[in-house]
C-alpha cells in the first residue's frame, strides 16, 4: 500500500488560489485594546461537543481548536492543530501530525490522546451532542453511537504527537469534518470534574479564555497569553453583553457604548442606518452560505405533480421579495449559495414568468388553481414574505390559506409526511455547516432527510441521485476534486429539474461595528467564524 | 393565624402540584418536539432517537411525569435541554434582577396610582378628574413596548439622564419600573377612585366630619386606609404576575429578569426551563396571595381570617 504524501500547503480545493498557511495576522497590527459585542439571546452553552446556534459557534471557535480550521475570512480549509497530513490512496487512512507546544487553558499540553478522547466524547450518546452524526465515516462509529463501547476503533494513537483515523468508507468531506465544532479539543480532566456544567466552565486551547459568565448578563474572554499562534488573539478582552434587544444595541453602538452589533441590524432601522452617512460606513457587507426557499411536499397532491411545482418556481416575484427586506438579500435560482463550491454559475433557472407558470398549471390538468397551504414562521419579515408569495400564487390560480406558527411548530409540520404542503424556510433556512456542496442535501434533499422529524420537508427522495451523492463523496484525491464538484453541480441542477424546492433568495449579512474596531472587512462578516472571526478583530485606539 | 397560615401552605403544596401537571401535560401535547431543538438540524435519526432515550423523553407520560415530580420533591428542578445547566442555578441567577424589578415596579404603581384615584376621587366630577381618568385610560392601552422605547429614547439616548438599559444601579431601575409600573398605575387609579368614592359616601366618614375632623385627616386617615384594600389584595396578584416575568420591559431594557428566561425557553421548547419558571410564578402568586390576606385584617379590622 503505497502513501500518498500530501502536504497542507497542497491541498487543493476549488478557489484555493490563496495560500493555506493561516496568517498570524491578516494586517500589520499591535496586539492590545478590548471589545463588547452585544446578543438578545443569552449564550446558551460553550461546549463544543453541544454548542450548535448562529451566537456560540464562533465563541466556541474562538475558546477551543481542532484539526483543521478555514483560513480567516474564506471558505479554505488548513491545518490548525494539525501542522501536517498524509492520506492513503485508498482515501480510507488520514494520519495527522500534531503541532508542538499547543496548551490547554489550564496549562496542561495537548496531546493526540485529547484529540481522541473528544472526538469520542461528541459520538457517545450521553453527551448528547447534535453533531454526533457528523463522525459517521469514522470505522467503529456504530459500536460508540449505539452506547457498545467507549472508543473509536478506527482513531489511534501512535504516539503523542500522531494520530491516525481509519474511515469505513472514503468520505471527502472528512477534513471538513475535522475542522467542525464538534471536533474540537477538550480535556478530559476538566469534562470530568465539571460534568454537565462543563459548558458554562469552557476550558479549551483557544485564542481566548473564558473567565466569566454572569449568567444572563454578560461573558468575559480574555487573551491566552500561551496560544500557539504567535501575535494573535489581536484584542487583550472581549465582553459579550447579552440581553441586548438589537434595537437598544443600535442605540448603544451609536452612542459609543458598545462595538459590534452580534445580531442583525434590526429591519426597521435598516434604511436608516444605510443612508446615513455618518452610520453607513460601519456596516459591513458579506455573502453567507445561506438559500431561502419554499419547500413543496411532493408526497401532498397536487405537488406530487412536477409540472405543479415548476409552475410555482416561475410564478414567485424574488426581485419584489428582496424589496421586502430592504434589499439584504440576492436573487436564488439554485440550492446552493454562490459563495459555496460546486454553485453553477451559468445556470438560468426559472425566471419570473407568471404566464408561463400558468399554462404549466394548466398542462397539469390545473387551469383552475387549488387550495393549499403556505406555512411560514412569524417573526418579522417572515410573515410578510409569506404574505408576497401568497399574492405570487393568487395570481396563478393556486390559493394559499397562510400559516404563521412559531418556528418549532413549523419545523414539526414539516417533519410530518402530510404535515405542510408548503413551507417557507425564513428564519429555518439552511445554512451550511462547512462550506461543502454535499452539505446542502443530506439532511434537507436526500431520501435520509424524508422521514417523519426530518429536515426534508419536501418529501423528496430520488434514489438515483441519492447514489450519485453518495459516489461524489467517495472522491478523496484532491487531484480530482474539480470532478467531485461537477457531480455535485449536476446532482442539484437534477433537483432544480424536479423542482422540489423553489429558490428564492440567498441573505447577504451585515455587521455593524463601531470605528474604533479595524481588520479587513471579511473577518466581521466571516463565512465559517460566523459572524465575527473574534482572533483577528484589533483595536484601532492601540495602534 | 398560624392554623391558618399552615391550612394556606397545605392548599398552596396541592395547587403547585396540580400546576405541575397541567403544564407537563400542556407541553407534551404542544406539537413541538424538543428533542429536534436539541439535536439541530444535521443530526441523523439515530442521533435524535439516542438524545430522546437519553433524557427519557422515550417513556410514556406518566412515568416522565412521575419521575419529574420525584425530582422536583427533592428540590431538583432538572437541568436545561439546550444549556444543560441546572434549572435552579438558571432561575436563582435571575431571581434577584425579577425582585428588584418587582419591588420598584410595585413602588410606582402604589405611588401613581393611589395618589390619582385619592385625587381624582376628592375631586369628583370636576375636569381635575376627568383628566386622571383619562390619563389613567391611557396608561392601561399603552403597548408596555412603546412605552418602554420612548422613555428610553427620550430619557436615556437623549436627555442621558438614565443609561441605556442594563442592570446593575438605582438609576438601572427607575426607567424600568416605570414602563411596568404605569400599566399597573392605570388600574390601580381607577380602583382607589372608585373604592374611595365608596367609603367617602359611607356613614363613619360623615360623622368624621360632624366630629369637627380636619377633611385631610378625613381623606387621610380614615377614608384611604379603607380605600386602599382592594388594591392590596390586586398587589399579591400582581406580585405573581410580575414573578412571572415583564418579558417585554426585560427585552427592551436588557433586565436579566426572568421573564427573558422564559421567553428564550418557549423558543426553544426548553420544558424544564419552562416548568420551573411556571412554577416559580405560580408560588409567587399564591404566597403573594396568602400575604395580601394576611394583611388585609391589619387594614380593615372587621375581616377575620377563616
Amino acid at each position: 500500500m503505497h502513501r500518498q504524501l500530501l502536504l497542507a500547503t497542497a491541498l487543493a480545493l476549488p478557489v484555493a488560489a490563496t495560500p493555506a498557511v493561516a496568517p498570524n495576522a491578516l494586517e500589520d497590527a499591535k496586539q492590545g485594546g478590548s471589545m463588547i459585542v452585544t446578543y438578545k439571546d443569552d449564550v446558551s452553552t460553550l461546549d463544543p461537543a453541544i454548542g450548535y446556534d448562529w451566537q456560540n459557534w464562533s465563541m466556541i471557535k474562538s475558546l477551543f481548536d481542532g484539526l483543521m480550521d478555514y483560513a480567516p475570512g474564506t471558505t479554505e480549509l488548513i491545518p490548525d492543530l494539525a501542522e501536517s497530513y498524509e492520506l492513503s490512496e485508498d482515501g480510507l487512512t488520514y494520519t495527522f501530525k500534531l503541532r508542538e507546544g499547543v496548551k490547554f487553558h489550564n496549562g496542561r499540553e495537548l496531546t493526540a490522546d485529547d484529540v481522541k478522547w473528544s472526538i469520542e466524547r461528541t459520538v457517545r450518546p450521553e453527551t448528547q451532542s447534535p453533531g454526533q452524526g457528523f463522525f459517521g465515516m469514522i470505522a467503529g462509529f456504530d459500536e460508540v453511537a449505539a452506547g457498545d463501547a467507549k472508543e473509536l476503533s478506527g482513531i489511534e494513537v501512535l504516539d503523542p504527537r500522531t494520530i491516525r483515523f481509519t474511515l469505513s468508507r472514503p468520505d471527502a468531506t472528512f477534513l471538513h469534518v475535522m475542522a467542525i465544532n464538534f471536533s474540537f479539543a477538550v480535556p478530559k480532566e476538566e469534562v470530568e470534574k465539571y460534568g454537565q456544567d462543563f459548558g458554562n466552565n469552557p476550558v479549551g486551547t483557544g485564542a481566548y479564555r473564558m473567565t466569566d459568565w454572569t449568567l444572563g448578563q454578560h461573558v468575559v474572554f480574555e487573551r491566552n497569553p500561551d496560544y500557539y499562534r504567535e501575535g494573535l488573539p489581536k484584542l487583550d478582552q472581549i465582553t459579550f453583553e447579552v440581553g441586548q434587544e438589537p434595537l437598544v444595541a443600535l442605540l448603544r453602538l451609536q452612542r459609543g457604548e458598545v462595538d459590534i452589533l452580534g445580531d442583525p441590524i434590526p429591519p426597521a432601522k435598516f434604511l436608516e442606518v444605510m443612508d446615513d452617512p455618518e452610520w453607513s460606513d460601519n456596516v459591513v457587507e458579506g455573502g453567507q452560505l445561506h438559500t431561502g426557499y419554499v419547500t413543496m411536499n411532493v408526497k401532498m397532491p397536487p405537488f406530487d405533480n412536477k409540472l405543479v411545482r415548476q409552475a410555482v418556481n416561475h410564478a414567485i416575484n424574488k426581485e419584489r421579495i428582496i424589496r421586502i427586506v430592504n434589499g439584504r438579500a440576492v436573487p436564488a435560482n439554485q440550492p446552493l449559495p454562490p459563495a459555496m463550491p460546486g454553485y453553477a454559475e451559468d445556470y438560468q433557472g426559472y425566471a419570473y414568468d407568471p404566464e408561463k407558470a400558468k399554462a404549466l398549471l394548466a398542462e397539469a390538468g390545473f387551469g383552475d388553481g387549488f387550495d393549499t397551504e403556505l406555512f411560514a414562521m412569524n417573526t418579522d419579515p417572515n410573515p410578510r414574505i409569506a404574505q408576497a408569495i401568497q399574492q405570487d400564487l393568487a395570481a396563478i390560480g393556486i390559493r394559499a390559506e397562510l400559516k404563521s406558527l412559531a418556528q418549532a411548530n413549523v419545523i414539526a409540520a414539516g417533519g410530518q409526511e402530510d404535515g405542510a404542503p408548503m413551507i417557507w424556510s425564513g428564519g429555518m433556512a439552511w445554512i451550511a455547516d462547512f462550506p461543502d456542496p454535499s452539505n446542502f442535501y443530506g439532511p434537507i434533499l436526500s431520501c435520509g432527510g424524508a422521514v417523519p422529524g426530518g429536515w426534508n420537508w419536501a418529501w423528496y427522495c430520488n434514489e438515483e441521485l441519492d447514489a450519485k451523492a453518495a459516489e461524489a463523496d467517495a472522491i478523496t484525491d484532491p487531484a480530482k476534486q474539480e470532478e467531485r464538484l461537477q457531480m455535485w453541480r449536476e446532482i442539484y441542477l437534477a433537483i432544480m429539474e424536479d423542482a422540489p424546492w423553489a429558490p428564492v433568495f440567498n441573505e447577504q449579512r451585515f455587521t455593524m461595528k463601531a470605528e474604533r474596531l479595524g481588520g479587513p472587512d471579511t473577518i466581521f462578516v466571516d463565512p465559517v467564524h460566523i459572524p465575527v472571526h473574534y482572533d483577528y478583530v484589533y483595536a484601532n485606539d492601540v495602534q | 393565624m398560624p392554623l391558618y397560615i399552615a391550612k394556606r401552605l397545605g392548599q398552596a403544596v396541592f395547587i403547585l402540584i396540580g400546576i405541575t401537571l397541567v403544564t407537563y401535560v400542556l407541553l407534551y401535547l404542544v406539537p413541538a418536539d424538543p428533542v429536534r431543538q436539541i439535536a439541530g438540524r444535521s443530526a441523523t435519526a439515530e442521533t435524535v432517537e439516542s438524545i430522546r432515550r437519553q433524557l427519557g423523553l422515550d417513556l410514556p407520560l406518566w412515568q416522565q411525569y412521575l419521575r419529574y415530580l420525584g425530582n422536583l420533591l427533592q428540590g431538583d428542578l432538572g437541568r436545561s435541554y439546550i444549556q444543560k445547566t441546572e434549572v435552579t442555578t438558571l432561575i436563582l441567577s435571575r431571581l434577584p434582577a425579577t425582585l428588584q424589578l418587582l419591588a420598584g415596579a410595585i413602588v410606582v404603581e402604589l405611588l401613581i396610582g393611589l395618589s390619582a384615584g385619592i385625587f381624582a376621587a376628592t375631586r369628583r366630577g370636576r375636569a381635575s378628574d376627568r383628566v386622571v381618568m383619562v390619563l389613567s385610560f391611557a396608561a392601561v392601552s399603552a403597548p408596555q413596548f412603546v412605552v418602554g422605547i420612548l422613555l428610553l429614547y427620550v430619557f436615556s439616548v437623549q436627555l442621558g439622564w438614565f443609561p441605556i438599559g442594563g442592570y446593575g444601579t438605582f438609576s438601572h431601575l427607575v426607567l424600568p419600573a416605570v414602563t411596568l409600573g404605569i400599566l399597573g398605575g392605570g388600574w390601580y387609579a381607577r380602583m382607589s377612585r372608585s373604592s374611595m368614592i365608596e367609603v367617602l359616601g359611607q356613614d363613619y366618614i360623615q360623622t368624621a366630619r360632624a366630629k369637627g375632623a380636619a377633611e385631610r385627616r378625613v381623606v387621610f386617615v380614615h377614608a384611604a386606609r379603607n380605600a386602599a384594600l382592594p388594591v392590596i389584595a390586586m398587589i399579591g396578584l400582581d406580585i405573581g404576575i410580575f414573578m412571572s416575568g415583564a418579558v417585554v420591559v426585560e427585552s427592551v431594557y436588557g433586565w436579566p429578569g426572568i421573564g427573558q428566561l422564559a421567553w428564550q425557553a418557549i423558543q426553544r421548547v426548553d420544558i424544564p426551563i419552562i416548568i420551573g419558571v411556571t412554577l416559580v410564578a405560580a408560588c409567587a402568586i399564591v404566597l403573594g396571595n396568602l400575604l395580601a390576606d394576611l394583611a388585609a385584617p391589619f387594614i380593615d379590622p372587621r375581616i377575620k381570617l377563616r
